[in-house]
């Protein structure tokens, strides 16, 4: 007999595959593709029923543009190695395929500098615009709301603002993030020291807010349900509509605790509006860098909120380099 | 094995022993390891020197073990008091043949001198190193590449000492002299060259760097860091000293995030070079803020163009004296100095011993000043 564990495990529940919801002309059925298996090892996770899957043609498009985006990158980075799979392999991390050089402004730069990360670049984006529509599609094939569409769309906003508005604004490609492990990371930290520590900059900190009280919210809704799943809790959307002794007790868990809580259908607002705010008020943030404020810290200094701090620069005030190695006489 | 009862009772109350012995286990293991470093203290322990106002974190950290073992080389260091010159003492330059750089040293420091370059630079090789093994009477003569560089090296030395006391006796005298880099080497390690482009198939900015190499200090920096600011002397500022300026990194003059990757791979190696943090010379909410800058960083500044000028003054032009194994392995060029030629992982050169006290002879180029009996 499946013993119930609430935090590691759920019980798996095999049997014949649902094939889910069909609309009257069959139209739906017949675009789910793949035999339903199940696994074991992905129920430990989720469900355990893979498949079928409604792939569509935006499905199609967004894996076929996003292959070619993979793989333009891949075989560029091959070819900055001289085509050796060991180096390819052993450099893996570092590689990148670069935007093209800042001279080349808004022009279509060679395909050497910058060439292919444009033509890659139009592949992703069709790619993750695709995807974008086919959440909308399937939401309205399931006579869904379009919230999932609409908390894609603001990450897709904070993806457009990275690689496109913004270096259109700033009138050179080569403002656009590389495709690479480290690169990327490398960007980051110049493209915040370059425009004067974006730390300094409040969209920054606004979108720093939201993804830890988004972290925050998802500890406290998951660990709130998980723990009066005893009592139903785990059924939310009843609980909703018919408020019963699970949500009894995680309100006055809450309440108790801190004065406030949430409610059964409200946690799902609060948990969507925080995770939604952090790519729209991040990409605010970087949009607004280089293209409106140029020096953080100045514009912060200029703002109040850059305090300067008492005390001597240098350890000359605060010993000496002897003492520090012990050489003192 | 066991009495009835003992297993009667067991059967009866079965207890999961596997999960809170799980979750007792990693409980007591905190517990004890926290207890363990309450009791004996950190096992690593790291001492702080503090260089800049509290509150904004900048401190350079070491481990005590490291600080408690002095640099190693700073046992090749060796006492060799010149001798004050008598008056009608000859001149080296009188004495032999071919001396353009030391002849105004008398014979008997002039030895000295050549006894101290050997012992810096060619400890095994010896004499012949530079002046070939064909006997006292041909020492005047320049055939050999090693004796043409170390003239000119000798001329490096005096005017680092000369005109950049501001860099190598910035905190008290320290000076240089050939062992500040050669340590009883040849060649000196921690010397570089260019390498370029280290893509294939890329130009511009897709082509020097993302690669792993000594001169990106292994990050995937931009390789070229080191020839453009230590060699071409590039403007290493990216900042906008306003909040808001005009310009697109399109235009030539404008810094591009892409010179912001570059500065920061010299500033990495500057770091390593020196073996310090950020926060040695910057306050890093706003780096490039000269009012928040430690002296450090002027001290630092300054090198960087001493460095410029070793460079194209001095090591550059030397490249068709070399014999091909000594040049680049890549362009070919002639191998040049940077922070860590002489710093090699220290604050200062060699813990910032005094090695020029000695050495007169080295700290002018004009006739050197010999303190009177000390």
């Amino acid at each position: 007999m499946a013993e119930y564990q609430n935090i590691f495990t759920q019980v798996q529940v095999q049997g014949a595959p649902e094939m889910g919801l069909d609309d009257t002309g069959g139209r739906l059925m017949a675009e789910r593709a793949g035999t339903p298996f199940f696994s074991k090892l992905l129920g430990l996770f989720g469900n355990a029923q893979v498949g079928p899957i409604n792939l569509g043609m935006l499905g199609l498009i967004s894996l076929a543009t996003g292959f070619l985006w993979f793989t333009i990158v891949g075989f560029n980075m091959l070819a900055q190695v001289g085509w050796s799979i060991p180096e390819f392999l052993r450099q893996g991390f570092w590689l990148a395929l670069e935007p093209p050089s800042p001279e080349h402004g808004l022009s279509i730069p060679p395909l050497n500098d910058g060439g292919w990360y444009i033509i890659s670049s139009f592949f992703l984006l069709v790619s993750v615009l695709a995807w974008w529509a086919r959440s909308y599609q399937l939401a309205v094939s399931h006579k869904m709301g379009k919230h999932v569409f609409w908390a894609f769309g603001s990450a897709i906003w904070l993806f457009l603002v990275l690689g496109l508005f913004r270096p259109v604004l700033m009138g050179s490609w080569s403002e656009a993030v590389p495709y690479g492990i480290f690169p990327h990371l490398d960007w980051t930290t110049a493209f915040s020291i370059r425009y004067g520590n974006l730390y300094y900059n409040p969209f920054h900190c606004l979108s720093i807010v939201f993804l830890y009280g988004s972290v925050l919210l998802f500890a406290m809704h998951g660990a709130t349900i998980l723990a009066v799943t005893r009592f139903g809790g785990d059924r939310e959307l009843e609980q909703i509509v018919d408020r019963g002794t699970a949500s009894e007790r995680a309100a006055l868990f809450w309440r108790w605790t801190m004065g406030f809580n949430a409610t059964m259908e409200g946690i799902h607002r609060w948990a969507w509006w925080f995770a939604v705010l952090t790519p729209i008020t991040g990409g605010i943030g970087i949009l607004l860098t280089g293209t409106v404020v140029d020096n953080w810290f100045i514009w912060a200094q200029e703002h109040n909120f850059a305090p300067m701090y008492d005390g001597s620069y240098g350890y000359e005030a605060y010993g000496s380099y002897e003492s520090f190695i012990g050489q003192e006489d | 094995m066991f009495p009835k009862w003992f297993s009667d009772w067991n059967r009866e109350n079965p207890v999961n022993i596997y999960g809170p012995a799980i979750l007792i286990g990693v409980i007591g293991a905190a517990v004890f390891t926290a207890s363990m470093l309450v009791a004996f203290g950190n096992p690593v322990p790291t001492n702080s020197m503090q260089t800049g106002p509290r509150g904004t974190g900048m401190s350079v950290p070491e481990f005590r073990a490291d600080l408690a073992e002095p640099d190693p080389d700073i046992a090749l260091i060796f006492e060799d008091p010149p001798f004050p010159p008598e008056p009608g003492e000859a001149l080296a330059g009188e004495v032999y043949e071919n001396v353009q750089v030391l002849g105004d040293l008398t014979d008997a420091n002039f030895n000295r001198l050549m006894a101290g370059i050997t012992r810096w630079v060619a400890p095994e090789q010896g004499c012949a190193y530079c002046h070939g093994d064909g006997g006292l009477e041909t020492y005047a003569e320049d055939t050999l590449y090693t004796k043409v560089v170390a003239r000119r090296m000798i001329q490096m030395t005096q005017n680092l000492n000369e005109n950049w006391a501001g860099h190598v006796n910035a905190n008290k005298e320290v000076g240089v002299t050939c062992m500040t880099c050669h340590r009883g080497e040849n060649v000196p390690s921690d010397i570089w060259f260019k390498m370029g482009d280290v893509n294939e198939s890329a130009e511009g900015w897709s082509a020097n760097q993302n690669r792993v190499t000594a001169q990106s200090q292994a990050t995937s920096l931009p390789t070229d860091a080191l020839e453009k600011y230590l060699l071409e002397g590039d403007i290493i500022g990216v900042h906008d000293l306003a909040s808001r300026v005009e310009g697109s990194p399109a235009d030539p003059g404008v810094p591009a995030i892409q010179n912001a990757e570059r500065t920061y791979s010299l500033m990495n190696y500057v770091s390593n070079s020196l073996g310090v943090n950020c926060v040695f010379c910057h306050n890093s909410r706003a780096f490039y803020d000269g009012a928040q800058v430690t002296p450090q960083w002027a001290t630092e500044s300054l090198g960087i163009q001493m460095v410029l000028e070793m460079n194209n003054d001095y090591l550059v032009p030397l490249r068709d004296e070399y014999p091909p194994e000594r040049l680049g392995p890549v362009h070919q060029d002639a191998p040049k100095a940077g922070c860590m030629t002489c710093h090699k992982g220290y604050q200062q050169p060699l813990q910032g011993t005094n090695v020029i006290g000695d050495w007169p002879e080295l700290a002018t180029s004009g006739t050197p000043v010999y303190e009177a009996a000390e």
